[in-house]
């Protein structure tokens, strides 16, 4: 016969340690933000600060990738398409009205988001490869409008102009450190939400759509909703890093952001490191970015389709070892996507 | 159990292109009942169940729950209005832990976490299930999967609860645990449709039976008087020499 095992004050005790592991997931959280915000003081090199900024925001923009295709498990492989809205939308507003780029990225954030909600009515009907071939196929449409768009430079794109360095400009020609604080700071700031989606209802609708819609909505889960309401964060977040590139790079054409490898290097970071899970992203944006940029040094260039050709065995590699992801080596970092 | 209706089913037919799998069905489950829905392989047991439960649209006939009809409500606001069901293929959330499948149910009736956790901590312990708490659902053995489909439909503290052949495929000593479960459940004033197709376990347990056969209602009535009627009998028989 099944007794009952717990009594009501060892189920709210139960319940509770679980709220205290969360809270030491948040310090956890905080003493490595902290470890990696010290790393410029003994990082002097200014090729080297370049490539830990890459990281971090790749980092933030896998991450953003991460909400839908992790959590929602609605694979998207043409995120490159907001990260364009974000860049156009940031260097239009600046270079065209002088509008500092804060106020760009919190637009193109906005804009990319509405349009993801827009696209997801037809998109969410498809299912599976149908789903992600559809977001493939639009974020290529959208790279060839942009392409032939006059006012936006068409294909010559967009050049920040040189000026003061500053907060209010993000323009910092001198020295790139303040890029660094806010590619970790856009990290910091996924990362969060992440962390708290995972927490609340949202969260558990868009696992429990990903692992099986069926059962799902016969728990009163709104599948559509899910997918639309995780599509809206990850693109509005996409949008932001793609602002901070272009201010970042200080000059962008459709083929710097809005290429499929962009799609891919979204993708990829949280698939290698673990996906659907908090740390993944980071994780795989560390070693699958260092490892870019090396290539980049060596093989010269990055339109050789070398560096994609490794990716992709390194993944296949991964899925068939550790279909979980680089972080289920290491379980010391996070404890997976469960809370 | 009284004798007012919480859920009617009226002249409820369903086709798959040329198969009608329900075939103008009409029932009444009472407040309170434990109805056992029998009837051979095929018979649209299944499909009734979806039905109710607004997976499917009938092609004809109307739901109702409470007086009100449901027919055009979709399956989440069935859920909510106090529907829950359990599928006969159990489809656990994997990736997720035990906990957080359960968790996903009890957020019905719980916009946060925190106390959704802890409704789900009491029903897991309802179950049997609260030792696994902790262990990803996949690698629960089949019988603890049921009892976590369970667990996660009792979790949104339905009105109606459409139980699909959860004795399937169980020992005789957890069929047993089984059927004690549902004996509580029922306790706790739920009302309770459990298709079976096994009759030697449903019809101990349950207040009324009705068998279904190629899609319509074949008898209905208390067990004992079910399992002697003659077509009840020549719908087995023919099944059983079907599956020899
Ligand atoms: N989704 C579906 N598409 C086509 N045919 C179906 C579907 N679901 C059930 N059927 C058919 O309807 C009939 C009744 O099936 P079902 O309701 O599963 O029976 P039971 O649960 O009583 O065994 C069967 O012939 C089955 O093949
Ligand atoms: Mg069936």
């Amino acid at each position: 016969m099944t007794e009952l095992t717990l009594s009501r004050a060892e189920t709210k005790s139960v319940a509770s340690s679980i709220a205290e592991m969360r809270r030491f997931e948040i310090l956890k959280a905080l003493a490595i933000f902290a470890l990696v915000a010290a790393l410029p003081i003994i990082v002097h090199d200014v090729y080297l600060q370049n490539v830990l900024i890459l990281t971090l925001m790749f980092a933030a923009l896998s991450q953003s990738w991460n909400i839908l295709g992790g959590y929602c498990g609605q694979i998207s492989l043409g995120n490159a398409l907001y990260f364009g809205i974000g860049a156009y939308v940031t260097s239009m507003l600046f270079v065209g009205f002088s509008i500092t780029p804060w106020l760009g990225l919190g637009l193109g954030g906005v804009l990319a988001a509405v349009l993801a909600v827009v696209l997801g009515y037809p998109c969410f009907r498809l299912k599976g490869h149908y789903f992600s071939i559809a977001t493939i196929v639009i974020a290529e449409i959208g790279l060839l409008l942009v392409h032939n768009w006059d006012y936006a430079g068409a294909a010559l794109g967009i050049q920040w102009p040189v000026g003061q360095d500053g907060w209010t400009t993000l323009q910092f020609a001198r020295n790139k450190i303040p890029y660094f604080y806010l590619a970790l700071g856009l990290f910091v700031v996924t990362w969060f939400v992440t962390f708290f989606i995972e927490g609340s209802r949202w969260g558990y609708w868009w696992r429990a759509v990903r692992d099986n819609p069926e059962a799902a909505r016969s728990l009163g889960v709104e599948v559509f909703r899910s997918k639309i309401a995780a599509a809206a964060v990850s693109a509005f977040f996409t949008a932001v890093g793609g602002g901070f590139y272009a201010a970042f790079v200080g000059y962008i054409d459709p083929d710097s952001v809005m290429s499929f490898r962009f799609s891919l290097l979204f993708a990829l970071p949280a698939v290698l490191g673990g996906i659907g899970t908090l740390w993944g992203p980071a994780v795989g944006a560390a070693v699958l970015i260092p490892l870019t940029e090396i290539l980049r040094s060596y093989a010269g260039g990055s339109g050789n389709g070398l560096d994609l050709i490794i990716y992709g065995g390194l993944v296949m590699l991964v899925a068939l070892a550790k279909p979980d992801g680089l972080l289920s080596l290491f379980q010391l970092m996070g404890r997976g996507r469960s809370t | 159990m009284t004798n007012e209706s919480i859920l009617a089913v009226r002249h409820v037919t369903r086709r798959f292109g040329g198969l009608i799998a329900n075939s103008d069905i009409s029932l009444e489950v009472r407040r309170g009942e434990l109805l056992g829905l029998i009837g051979p392989n095929g018979a649209g047991k299944s499909t009734l169940f979806n039905l109710i439960a607004g997976t499917y649209a009938p092609t004809s006939g109307e739901i109702c729950l409470d007086g009100d009809d449901i027919t055009s409500l979709p399956d989440t606001k069935r859920c909510a209005l106090g529907i829950a069901r359990t599928f006969q293929v159990p489809r656990s959330f994997d990736s997720m832990s035990v906990l957080d499948n359960v968790i996903v149910g009890a957020l019905v009736r719980r916009s946060g976490a925190n106390q959704a956790r802890e409704q789900a901590l009491e029903t897991l312990d309802f179950v049997g299930l609260a030792t696994r708490a902790a262990a990803p659902a996949v690698e629960l053995t089949p019988p603890e999967k049921r009892r976590l489909e369970l667990a996660r439909a009792l979790a949104t503290e339905p009105k109606l609860l459409l139980l699909d052949e959860v004795m399937t495929g169980l020992t005789p000593v957890e069929a047993r645990k089984g059927v004690e479960l549902i004996r509580r459940i029922s306790d706790r004033g739920i009302t309770i449709v459990m298709v079976e197709h096994v009759m030697e376990v449903v019809m101990p347990l349950v207040d009324r039976a009705v068998v279904l056969n190629l899609g319509k209602v074949l008898a209905q009535g208390h067990p004992k008087d079910v399992v002697r009627d003659e077509s009840v009998i020549a719908a087995y028989l023919g099944d059983r020499h079907r599956a020899t």
